[in-house]
């Protein structure tokens, strides 16, 4: 949103989808993460194989902001298709990179956008011979352009191309060639370096750059998961490619070579969450990573889940809804969807990560919370988090990390017991226990949908049926407990508040730093976890006024604010982003600008 | 009342099986089906296959769906743990039970509303999976709980109590199951004792789907002149195309079998089947040939039962995926979680 200086600026790369760009695009990116200069990736692609539009974006900014700037300092524009609104989109005193190779009759330009014209295709049909190879290089070069424009370290790009091809000496070589031709080109004909560029520092240490999908898979890994079944949708299909990948080096049996997981690929979402209900039953940790239809489609069988107690995570990486919607974009749509999923009266304990480190913890913790409330636990990522290159810190682990399983009865209890009930509230916080099949001949019990009473049998008796849906209330209390608490940060000075979800936390981050410039400085609370706890409710009443922000059209945090807490309604507003783009600082500081101007903000 | 426990008397000198068991230890809570019903029948022949075959109660799961047929679980082996979960989609529950613990004997009881309707594409997954596990059918044609509405399975012109017809074509569970490569598939009658235990060992002996279609009337809704599923019709149109014998493992063979017209085959969970043709130019081992007399005897009026294709030699669901033989679930957690040094290690590749 300010002008762009040293390593703080952005480039937007427009490419037809199925030519390649992505590895050309990201190896540009993870070459600015070396020189340590804080960076993140969007991903704009259409829901489609080959010939559509398609857009990358990359942030770079020294103070680590991983949303979208809003802005656009340099556009490299291969895509004629695209051109008009790809020239359009530069800041004033941006830059646009294209591909000269064919003259134009009428080359649009503007004013105050300076167009760069690099023979891209031109100095790479010279070069290479197969219309393949001609057409990834062509990517490569504007990589080297970018280099000269920047005043990169080249250095840093050559050892990356080492690293990512490893013994495929032909491709380094080849990269190696377009790289230097675009980079000559533009030192020869551009005046290089422009006024911003990329400066070597210190500020990626202890930092990856992954995305969230990988990471969820990554907790899945840790936290033991070894059932996971699935039905292929974006953007949640790359979290159990993920989970498989890892899975074939850390999850082989030492001795037969075999599989100590298994990967189901489901006929369809209603089976997939059958499956991981019927492995979370049987003792193994499961999961299913799903999209909005999915959670759609598997709601009777979470409503299943909630009311039978059976431990499973489902990871809903929410994309743009409603129906088909825009699969390939982002919104947080399915807040309600997930927390209040099924017939009858169902509420699911929801968690909501920030970035791909929090998906990476939150997962793992997932795990925990289904066994120890017995219930099935939604991860709410979407596809920003899930699919896009985040720069996070290193993900840490601790190696006397123990499962928590929840009330499991063991051989010896069971030994001891005169008869074992399953839905009998022994310790009264709501948590009954359970057995494990297979394990012992007094652990047997009957798991039914239709009304059981607190000995687990068939009931159709008013209070018996009455007495089990109450303690689930109790259980619902103890889950308050146990969920992750809200991220706060509170002064007693300010009097306007942000409460806000998952992956907006880098947008308001900005925001805040900002509007404090700016003289207005806003208290945050994030929510972690639904259900909410106390600390929710307090935070409002200790505001004046309070922002809600969140990524879908009708409010659906604010609904639930208003409807889960005691607080006074007329407090919270509620802020709405939902066009598929992820949330930005730019358009977040307009809207409350717009409010405590207009005066209807404290 | 489904809860209310059956008083269990055990008289002293009640047959005890292997494990010093008798058949009332199979048993569950009593029965809420109507007096008469099919199901009921089916309910005493699973009890007395796990009885015959020595299972220990708590190594045995029984699974279902949604209908009367389902509810049948609740009455046999209570303690074996049951699931009865949602309408149609007992098979995702049993690959997911199976995947976290391969061991267990797995019977799922379905009914034709609950497999050949809503149920349709969870039952032929499973199939295509080959999933270890005994599948059961108890099939009468009609949606009993919903007060009599026709089937997938009705016969075109059976009617409705009421008197009005069926038109649209029938479902055939076994046809549908050979075609797409089922690898035991039966058909029996619940009225049919003889034949039924047989066919219920061998299918839990099995390894892979076993699917059994037992035609099971039912006494209230489709038990009327007019109808094809009655008790009448069934025994008149019923025609066995092989006699299916049992053989425990280790037990001596004492009835003389002609080697010309019998065919044996070894079960790989134990035991053995030997099946004596009544059809000629018929093999349960070529699926062509099953399908095919099957289709004939239809044309006929005939509805053919007994073994009618096995295939002992596809490998089940956890060989095809290549899973570790023992149980997931029983993996200590040192075993699943790499720790902190490959945390490390694998993150070189995100720099």
């Amino acid at each position: 949103m300010s002008k762009p200086s040293h390593n703080n600026f952005t480039v937007k790369f427009a490419n037809v989808n199925g030519t390649g760009s992505s590895s050309a695009n990201g190896m540009f990116m993870k070459s600015i993460f070396r020189m340590g200069i804080p960076v993140v990736g969007k991903n704009y692609f259409p829901s489609n194989i080959q010939g559509l539009p398609t857009w990358y974006e990359i942030r770079a900014s020294e103070k680590g902001y991983l949303s979208p700037s809003g802005t656009v300092d340099i556009m490299v524009a291969m895509n004629a298709q695209t051109y008009a609104e790809d020239l359009a989109s530069v800041e004033p005193g941006g830059y646009l990179i294209y591909d000269s190779s064919w003259p134009r009759k009428e080359l649009m330009t503007r004013e105050d956008v300076t167009v760069l014209g690099v023979p891209l295709a031109r100095i790479c049909n010279e070069k290479f011979d197969t219309a393949r190879s001609r057409t990834l290089m062509k990517n490569t070069a504007y990589v080297g352009v970018l280099a000269a424009l920047l005043d990169m370290d080249v250095a840093v790009i050559e050892q990356l191309l080492l690293d990512t091809f490893g013994a495929k000496k032909h491709l380094i070589d080849a990269n190696k060639i377009a790289l230097d031709m675009g980079f000559d080109y533009a030192k020869e004909n551009f005046k290089c370096p422009l006024s911003f560029s990329a400066q070597t520092t210190n500020k990626t240490d202890g930092h990856i750059i992954i995305d969230g999908n990988a990471t969820a898979a990554l907790g899945c890994v840790f936290a033991g998961a070894t059932v996971g079944s699935w039905y292929p949708i974006t953007p949640s299909t790359s979290l159990m490619d993920a989970f498989s990948g890892y899975c074939q080096s850390l999850r082989k049996d030492k001795e037969t070579e075999k599989n100590n997981y298994s990967i189901i690929q489901a006929e369809d979402e209603l089976a997939a969450i059958g499956m991981a209900l019927g492995a979370g039953w049987n003792g193994a940790r499961s999961f299913t990573p799903t999209s909005g239809p999915g959670i759609s489609l598997m709601g009777e069988f979470l409503g299943f889940g909630y009311y039978a107690e059976i431990p499973t995570v489902v990871f809903d990486v929410q994309r743009t809804g409603p129906s088909t919607g825009m699969p390939t974009r982002t919104q947080q749509c399915d807040i309600m969807a997930c927390a209040y999923a099924s017939h009858g009266d169902t509420k699911h304990v929801c968690l909501y990560p920030a970035n791909p480190e929090e998906a990476f913890y939150l997962s793992t913790e997932a795990f925990n919370l289904a066994e120890q409330l017995q219930t099935p636990v939604f991860v709410l990522s979407d596809l920003d988090i899930g699919m896009n290159d985040w720069m996070v810190k290193d993900l840490e682990w601790e190696d006397g990390y123990e499962p928590k399983r929840g009330k499991v009865l063991g051989k010896e209890e069971l030994d001891e017991m005169e008869t074992f009930y399953r839905y009998l509230d022994v310790d009264g916080d709501g948590i009954t226990y359970r057995t494990i099949p297979g394990r012992h001949p007094k652990g047997a019990y009957f798991t039914r949908g239709s009304g059981h009473n607190r000995l687990g049998g068939y009931t159709e008796n008013a209070s018996d049926y009455q007495d089990v849906v109450d303690r689930l209330l109790v259980k619902w209390e103890t889950a308050k407990t146990l969920v992750p608490q809200p991220e706060i940060s509170y002064s007693k000075k300010n009097k306007i508040g942000i409460i806000s979800i998952g992956s907006c936390n880098d947008a308001i981050r900005e925001t805040r730093d900002v509007l404090k410039k700016q003289g207005q400085a806003l208290n945050y609370l994030r929510v972690k976890a639904f259900p909410f706890n106390d600390k929710v409710e307090t935070f409002i009443t200790q505001h004046e006024q309070v922002f809600v922000i969140e990524q879908n059209r009708d409010g659906q945090l604010h609904h639930m604010l208003i409807t889960e807490t005691n607080a006074d309604p007329k407090k919270l507003k509620s802020l709405r982003f939902y066009n598929g783009i992820p949330i930005f600082a730019k358009d977040i500081i307009q809207q409350i600008e717009e409010e405590i101007n207009s005066g209807k903000a404290a | 009342m489904s809860y209310i426990k059956k008083p269990k008397i055990i008289r002293e000198n009640a047959l005890r099986n292997k494990l010093g068991m008798t058949l009332t230890d199979y048993e569950g809570v009593m029965s809420t089906l109507c007096a008469g019903c099919g199901h009921d029948s089916i309910t005493g022949a699973i009890i007395q296959t796990v009885f015959d075959l020595n299972i220990e109660p708590h190594r045995l799961i029984k699974l279902s769906g949604i209908g009367c047929s389902s509810k049948t679980p609740a009455y046999f082996a209570s303690q074996s743990h049951g699931f009865n979960s949602v309408h149609g989609r007992m098979p995702s529950v049993a690959t997911g039970a199976h995947s976290a613990n391969s061991e267990l004997f797995c019977i799922g009881v379905s009914g034709d509303g609950d497999t050949l309707s809503i149920g349709m594409g969870q039952f032929t997954h499973a199939i295509r999976r080959n999933l270890n596990m005994l599948y059961v059918i108890e099939n009468n044609g009609v949606y009993g709980l919903t007060k009599g509405q026709f089937s997938a399975s009705a016969d075109v012109g059976s009617t409705a109590k009421k008197g009005a017809p069926n038109v649209q074509i029938p479902i055939d569970p076994c046809q549908v199951a050979i075609s797409i490569g089922a690898t035991f598939v039966a058909r029996s009658f619940s009225g049919d004792k003889d034949q039924l235990v047989p066919l219920l060992k061998a299918g839990l002996m099995h390894r892979g789907f076993a699917m059994l279609d037992v035609i099971s009337p039912c006494v209230t809704f489709n038990d009327h002149e007019g109808s094809t599923k009655s008790y009448l019709s069934t025994r008149e149109s019923k025609r066995e195309a092989l006699y299916t014998d049992y053989i425990e493992p280790f037990s001596e063979i004492e009835v003389d079998y002609d080697q010309g017209s019998s065919i044996e085959v070894d079960l790989h969970e134990g035991g053995k089947v030997i099946l004596r043709k009544a059809e000629k130019e018929f093999s349960p081992l070529n699926k062509s040939d099953s399908i095919r007399i099957i289709r004939e005897a239809a044309d006929e009026g005939e509805m053919l039962t007994g073994l009618l294709y096995i295939d002992e030699n596809t490998p089940d669901f956890t060989e095809m995926e290549n899973t570790v033989k023992k149980p997931l679930n029983e993996i200590p957690f040192g075993d699943l979680c790499p720790g902190s040094k490959t945390l490390t290690s694998l993150q070189k590749n995100y720099k």
